[in-house]
């Protein structure tokens, strides 16, 4: 695996293009910043063409004989059942005005990651082969004919796009980038052409029900070790139940936040509010993930591993469906699920049965999200909250693409962080809510081989935290999103030392007064609470 | 190809269009230019422009998938943002209202600063998007002015439209401002493409092409304004001819008039074609054009298809020793 060059040397970006023109420029596999070809036994679990081991470094990528009929065929399939794709390579007028949103262009300066080449890279092959102009002009149209190389390039940069929509904001035909690269992705799936961040967990997923591919009984144990986690802290034992029929609720989160740490204690956060309030629902071991890398392979693939979450519900006759803590999971509840997996019509219109809010918002997929729930508690005054708990904490809120560009869930989190911390700041406003940057690892790039991309790519979003620490002296980022919550503590370790990394319901779990527990001398993750640090060593000695 | 080959290669196309009327006019094929070129370019226009929009409209938009710029809307007591983050149909036509007239996107622009360090610094750029407002709504004046030589009596609104237009009074004819600002936007936007190399960078010949043939146009309309004086009324006889498809050709009108009239020809001819289509497009962006409700209203994909799952029943069976060993309820025992 590469080396990550230092900070100061990665500091130094150029952003002026080379000499040479795009269409005959071509991308070096340079070790840490391409991923590593997924594992054929991975696409054989979930039947995906060619498998066969590989590497993107050789010269040979083993493509099938046929490989341009299934790339142009595939290509027209997706125009015929895509407006948007259609759309999106007809309209574009080079405005560049979307040249300079995406982070991995900030951080790499690499000109094909300027979301309008990016699009270009499959663009310039439509042409060539679906327009009039493009077949009689050819390269005067700005038209390519399809080569392998080609399907390199496509497969580098398309691996360098986190699909986070950040540069449609900003487009004036709403031209979506991810939308394009989706498409890119789907066409290298076809090939055998993936990588195995992506499809480790898809098969893991698809077989076990989770990233990890966590079996049922370990995923209970994991589950446990948190009660008692949670009652050596708060001296309160609560009670999951797992697969229990009849629950009134199905909770789902990412599985990251049952394995990796800060997620964790964003899970331990979870169940203590749920004890409190006296919620009754169930985990399912079977339906055990809420992200979804699907979304990054195909939009068959999303299907397949989505539908769990609607097969398990109805399975266990709960009544509605409540989400963790996760970006691209939102997503696909938000934009797909119910279109995908739909209808649930077996579930009810999702009411709070503490505050007795029904969720008008969700009436359809029957799905609320945590954020959603939580401030509905608070606003109705149902949470003892002592938010002085977490006054060592100086918090600054990174929204999630997801649940930002393809949700719009900005208030909510913000809300109940302000009920749960007492200081609070948000990032300057070109790096939030709609404008918000990207963490660099999202869609499956979340990868060590890819380390330097990542940092590359984190690189916007890392300055923007560092202006507020440097300010105001934020030394906590809270998330909704279990990727954020892997990713975010590499990315901020390397360019500002000092900020850790936090869920939202990790603060709610330390603010949160529970009924019967005793004197808390710590946080989650055995930090002693503001003006506890003398007791806590009183208790070591 | 590099991009002063992309120039080049543009500037000789509009070079050549300039000429073709020029040596055909003088060669005593005025009726080509004046009758047939003008007819087949806007049936092209027309139907171009509809043909591109059916063969859009023709693939579904099997997914919601609006960019959402702006809170949802949740909870009474959270203010959501209709406009960027609509639910229903009022909000997307206001969303689409801002979009296309306003070019609301465009305005939130910032622009990149990057100091070694690094420090990023993401500053104003609202440049772009005023060029972007005063090249078209210039356009649309100078279409709209036209409508004077298709109209008889003229049409009140283009009387007044002229009127506000010239409101300077200067020069005889009256200078209007329109045509000068369509010039300059014109050219800020090609001086934007070749100053900024990611933008020079990204640049195709249809980028330049269609910019040095509006500059073309554009200017030849200004010259034959105010310098060579074309015979107006011939013009006007010549358009409503058009207009009413009696066409007729008046001996006389300057040749300039006719290299005006057939670059408009070829631009129209060439809309269809080329990424000029945007302005047909916008309207059908699904990431602007739709309402982010698929939480609250069930959407249809009309070519939805069953797939394959991993069953409940085919992971129990796989753990269910497991599974009883560690307590957890199955629906088989054995
Ligand atoms: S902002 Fe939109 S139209 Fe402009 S270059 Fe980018 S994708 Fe193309
Ligand atoms: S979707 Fe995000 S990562 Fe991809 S091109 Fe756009 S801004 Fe860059």
């Amino acid at each position: 695996m590469a080396t990550v060059p230092k900070p100061s040397e990665l500091g130094k970006v150029d952003h002026r293009p080379p000499q040479r023109p795009w269409t005959e420029t071509f991308p070096e596999f340079r070790p840490g910043t391409y991923c590593y070809s997924a594992k054929p036994k991975n696409l054989e679990v979930v039947g995906l063409p060619n498998p066969r081991e590989w590497s993107p470094t050789d010269e040979d990528w083993k493509l099938p004989d046929d490989w341009k009929d299934i790339t142009l065929k595939g290509m027209k399939d997706r125009l015929d059942k895509f407006r948007s794709f259609k759309l999106f390579m007809d309209i574009c007028v080079r405005c560049g005005a979307c040249a300079d949103k995406c982070h991995y262009f900030i951080g790499s300066g690499d000109p094909k990651n300027m979301p309008v080449l990016r699009a270009e890279l499959i663009r310039s092959i439509y042409r060539n082969y679906f327009t009039g102009s493009g077949k009689i002009l050819k390269k005067y149209a700005g038209a390519r004919a399809l080569t392998e190389q080609i399907i390199k390039e496509w497969f580098y940069y398309f691996y360098q796009c986190t699909e986070c929509r950040r540069c449609s904001v900003f487009c004036p035909y709403g031209i979506d980038t991810a939308e394009i690269t989706m498409m890119g992705r789907e066409l290298l799936n076809e090939l055998g052409c993936n990588i195995d961040w992506i499809m480790g967990p898809v098969a893991n997923c698809y077989m076990n029900g989770n990233h990890l591919g966590i079996q049922p009984h370990a995923f209970k144990d994991m589950i446990m070790f948190f009660v008692d986690e949670i009652e050596a802290v708060t001296g309160v034992r609560v009670e999951p139940t797992f697969n229990r029929k009849g629950a009134e609720v199905l909770f789902i989160t990412p599985s990251g936040d049952v394995f990796a740490d800060p997620g964790t204690y964003t899970l331990m956060g979870y169940m203590m509010l749920f004890h409190e309030i006296g919620l009754d629902y169930t985990w399912s071991t079977y339906a055990s993930e809420g992200g979804n890398f699907g979304l990054f392979t195909s939009h068959e693939m999303m299907k397949r591993l989505n539908a769990k979450m609607y097969a398990e519900a109805k399975r266990l006759k709960v009544k509605w469906i409540l989400g963790g803590e996760c970006g691209h999971m939102w997503r696909v509840i938000n934009q797909y699920m119910d279109t995908m997996n739909g209808p649930a019509d077996f579930l009810e219109v999702p009411k709070s049965p503490i505050t007795g809010t029904v969720f008008e918002n969700a009436k359809s997929t029957k799905m609320v999200h945590i954020a959603e729930f939580t401030a509905d508690l608070i606003r109705h005054g149902k949470l003892n909250l002592d938010p002085s708990r977490n006054d060592n904490k100086i918090v600054t809120f990174h929204d999630s693409c997801n649940t930002s560009r393809a949700m719009g869930l900005f208030e909510e989190p913000r809300y109940v962080l302000k009920a749960v911390c007492n200081h609070f700041y948000d990032m300057p406003e070109n790096t939030i809510r709609e404008k918000t940057f990207c963490c660099g690892s999202g869609s499956g790039l979340n990868t060590d081989e890819f380390m330097e991309m990542r940092m590359r790519g984190g690189l916007p979003r890392a300055n923007a935290v560092r202006y507020v620490h440097e300010k105001y002296g934020v030394n906590m980022l809270a998330c909704i999103c279990a990727i954020d919550r892997a990713v975010l503590p590499p990315l901020m370790n390397y360019w500002v030392p000092g900020v850790e990394v936090t869920g939202l319901h990790e603060l709610v779990g330390n603010a949160l007064v529970m009924k019967g527990e005793k004197k808390r001398t710590t946080d989650l993750r055995y930090e002693p609470l503001p003006g506890m640090e003398e007791e806590e060593e009183a208790e070591d000695v | 190809m590099n991009a002063s080959q992309a120039m080049v290669f543009s500037l000789v196309a509009v070079g050549i269009l300039v000429c073709l009327p020029l040596i055909g006019v003088t060669a005593g094929m005025t009726s080509l230019f004046a009758v047939i070129i003008p007819y087949a370019a806007v049936a092209l226009f027309f139907v171009g422009v509809v043909a591109r929009v059916v063969r859009w409209a023709r693939s579904p938009v099997p997914f919601r998938i609006p960019t959402t710029c702006g809170q949802q809307k949740s909870f009474s007591w959270i203010k959501a943002d209709p406009l960027e983050n609509p639910t229903d149909t009022k909000g997307v036509v206001l969303r689409m209202i801002l979009e296309v007239l306003l070019f609301r996107s465009l305005f939130r622009n910032t622009r990149l600063e990057y100091y070694d360090g690094p420090k990023i610094r993401y500053a104003s750029a609202k440049w772009l998007w005023l060029g972007a407002i005063v090249f078209h709504y210039s356009f649309l004046v100078v279409l709209l002015r036209h409508l004077r030589f298709f109209s008889e009596p003229v049409v009140p609104l283009v009387t007044l439209l002229e009127s506000v237009d010239g409101f300077l009074e200067v020069g005889l004819p009256r200078l209007y401002i329109s045509g000068l600002a369509l010039l300059a936007g014109v050219a800020y936007l090609f001086l934007r493409r070749v100053t900024i190399p990611q933008l020079k960078y990204i640049s195709l010949p249809s980028d330049y092409f269609p910019l040095f043939l509006i500059f073309a146009i554009a200017t030849t309309g200004v010259l034959m304004r105010y310098i060579y004086k074309v015979d107006i009324v011939g013009v006007k006889e010549l358009t409503m001819g058009l207009a009413t498809f009696h066409p007729v050709i008046p001996e006389g009108i300057g040749t300039i008039f006719y290299i005006h009239l057939f670059l408009v020809s070829v631009l129209f001819a060439y809309f269809p074609f080329s990424k000029l289509v945007h302005m047909a497009g916008v309207f059908l962006s699904p990431t602007r054009n739709l309402p982010n409700n698929s939480r609250m209203v069930r959407h249809i994909n009309p070519w939805n298809y069953p797939v394959k799952v991993h069953t409940y029943e085919e992971y129990e069976d796989e753990f269910r020793e497991k599974m009883i060993e560690a307590g957890l309820p199955v629906e088989k025992k054995e």
